[in-house]
């Protein structure tokens, strides 16, 4: 381990609620460690000098690949086997609970 | 003959040759995974009926004459599950697609239907293949032939457990960090993780959309190259994937002059803690390359010591925008449905889908990546590992100015027991430390087997693997000198006693 990271509770609960899901008081206690552990392994990337280093986007250099902004329709038993995914429908449409 | 103990190029000659039929061959296999897969679990769906009508059509068709430059035509086949096949439940070994049926397949998937495949089944991997073992499947733990306490590698471990249970003649899997190379490795067979962008990744369920690979795991490097030619190339539907032209990878299989081909050894990949009998096989490869007249050349690339720490940062991240999509709203497990759940809005409903949906490693990795690009940390985490990223990607870019391939072990020990490294997280991380700087330079590599180790904790011999890694799209090469060391050795004939 590089350096000791601790990862506070607190931390743990708001991570999980910016990635909305829901996590057990056990299951918070536990991601506390493990998270702590694996951040510390992490820390090691602070002593590659990275200075002046150029971001590489695509490893294999391709740049903007642009398509038509064409929209095609797709077969019926596409369509029904997509709605038959729906966890839940009203028809051929997805229903949700409210918002708020 | 014993069709099940084929390969693809004498299946093939069997099935023109009329020795025998797709559907003989087929059943051949289905009674196979019958009688053995109770023991290795490589299938979570077998896809009895839907293989016996593929083997059909393929008879017509081998009848008809109609078989023109279609290799793959009847051969059987199993498919990692984290790959979308049309009507076929492709589940990523994940309680949260238990259920899921695409609605369409993957560009690979359907290019294969194309040249007449016969699809098996699909197999378990580690849960959205997120893993180095199968221990991170939401079901269950695929067992390596070679002995049947260990792991057969992983993520893509019902691929190579099935491939060398002799279940099928190849397999499609996936490899975004090693997960075709290492389960290869472990199973004494030829893994292929080809140039990112080389096969399509649409159809794939994503992990780490800038390094994942569809990737071939079978008996022999010809085969590998067969499949290849099949399912590389350009696709629209990947804007990712390459334009660049597709070798006839088999041709060149054919050319065996390995003289002054120069052959790179990093010695950051042979340092303490690699198993000593590993790095005497793949030392004894290399003297076996340099018999046969190639240069080898020693070297160094400064920043593989951070490949797995940048690994653990861009992956997650990746996986935690990816993973973002299974909310319970369109596909999948969703809190709606259960009625041990309860769940007021749509704020809960996500939440609460993903809290029951997901599994350790997936919500993990989840966790970890929200973490590094959460506001305050990016800087720090994500735009660091993307800095050192593209140093170890010149560590390599300099290196091929100077060598044609580099070799190095595919991985630090052989195949581990079952629960092993279960324990600990960062264990299990630990064992792409040869495999994950490969994949974030988006480089082609073959992991090949090499020789044979006993651990100290097991009673069997148990395969060792060495990958060749490649110049860009330079597919072509790696396979051909893979194809030069497997006709001048005998490890990949060697089977495991597993009946």
């Amino acid at each position: 381990m590089a350096d000791d990271i601790k990862i506070s509770i607190e931390e743990v609960e708001h991570i999980a609620e910016l990635a909305r899901i829901e996590l057990s008081v056990k299951e918070v206690e536990k991601f506390a460690g493990e998270l702590s552990d694996v951040l510390g392994y992490i820390e090691q990337l602070k002593e590659a000098d990275t200075k002046g280093v150029k971001l590489v986007s695509q490893v294999t250099g391709l740049v903007n690949v642009l398509r038509d902004d064409v929209v095609n329709s797709s077969d019926e038993d596409t369509r029904n086997t997509m709605i038959d995914n729906f966890p839940d429908k009203d028809g051929e449409y997805i229903k949700v609970k409210q918002v708020m | 003959m014993k069709l099940n103990e084929l390969n693809i190029a004498e299946a093939c000659e069997g099935l023109r040759g009329k020795k025998f039929s797709a559907v003989e061959l087929t059943k051949a296999y289905l009674d196979r995974i019958d009688q053995t897969d109770e023991k290795i679990k490589s299938f979570i769906t077998v896809t009895k009926d839907l293989a016996i009508e593929q083997a059909e059509d393929a008879d017509k068709k081998i009848k008809s004459g109609d078989v023109d430059n279609n290799p793959l035509l009847g051969i059987p086949c199993s498919v990692k599950d984290v790959i979308n096949t049309k009507g076929v439940s492709t589940t990523a070994a994940s309680n949260i697609l238990k259920n899921y049926i695409p609605a369409y397949d993957a560009t690979l998937i359907s290019r294969l239907k194309k040249d007449g495949m016969v699809m098996l089944g699909k197999v378990n991997c580690d849960a959205f293949a997120h893993g180095a073992s199968t221990e991170n499947s939401d079901f269950f733990t695929s067992h390596n032939p070679w002995d049947l306490d260990r792991v057969p590698g992983g993520s893509s471990g019902g691929s190579a457990s099935s491939v060398s249970a002799d279940q099928c003649l190849y397999s499609i899997g996936t490899d975004t960090g090693g997960s075709i190379r290492q389960p290869a490795s472990f199973c004494n067979l030829v893994g292929l993780k080809p140039t990112y962008g080389r096969i399509s990744r649409y159809g794939l369920i994503s992990m780490t959309s800038s390094t994942d690979c569809p990737s071939i795991v079978a008996k022999r490097v010809n085969d590998v190259a067969i499949v290849l030619n099949k399912i590389a190339g350009k696709d629209e539907r990947d804007s990712t994937s390459s334009e660049n032209k597709v070798d006839n990878y088999q041709e060149f299989l054919k050319d065996e002059n390995i003289k002054g081909m120069k052959i790179g050894i990093p010695q950051e990949y042979f340092v303490e803690g690699l198993n000593v009998e590993i790095k005497k096989a793949v030392e004894n490869a290399v003297a076996k390359f340099e018999s046969l007249g190639a240069e080898i050349v020693q070297m160094s690339l400064p920043h593989t010591k951070y490949a797995v720490p940048t690994y653990y940062i861009i992956t997650p991240s990746e996986i935690s925008s990816n993973l973002a999509r299974f909310d319970g709203i369109r596909f999948g497990y969703s809190a709606i449905n259960d009625d041990s759940v309860e769940a007021k809005n749509l704020s809960e409903i996500y939440c609460k889908s993903k809290g029951k949906g997901f599994g350790s490693e997936a919500k993990r990795r989840i966790m970890l990546g929200t973490y590094a690009l959460s506001s305050g940390y990016y800087d720090a985490y994500y735009l660091k590992a993307q800095k050192v990223r593209a140093l170890i990607k010149k560590d390599f870019d300099e290196a091929f100015e100077k060598v044609d391939v580099i070799i190095t072990p595919t991985a630090p020990s052989v195949a581990f027991k079952i629960g092993e490294h279960s324990k600990s997280p960062l264990e299990m991380y630990m064992e792409d430390i040869f495999l994950s700087a490969v994949s974030l330079a988006g480089l082609p590599c073959v992991s090949v087997p090499c020789g044979f180790a006993k651990p100290s904790d097991g009673k069997n011999e148990i395969p060792i693997g060495m990958q060749i890694i490649g110049k860009y799209f330079d597919e072509k090469n790696i396979l051909r000198l893979a194809s030069v060391y497997e006709k001048n050795t005998d490890w990949h004939n060697i089977k495991p006693e597993f009946k």
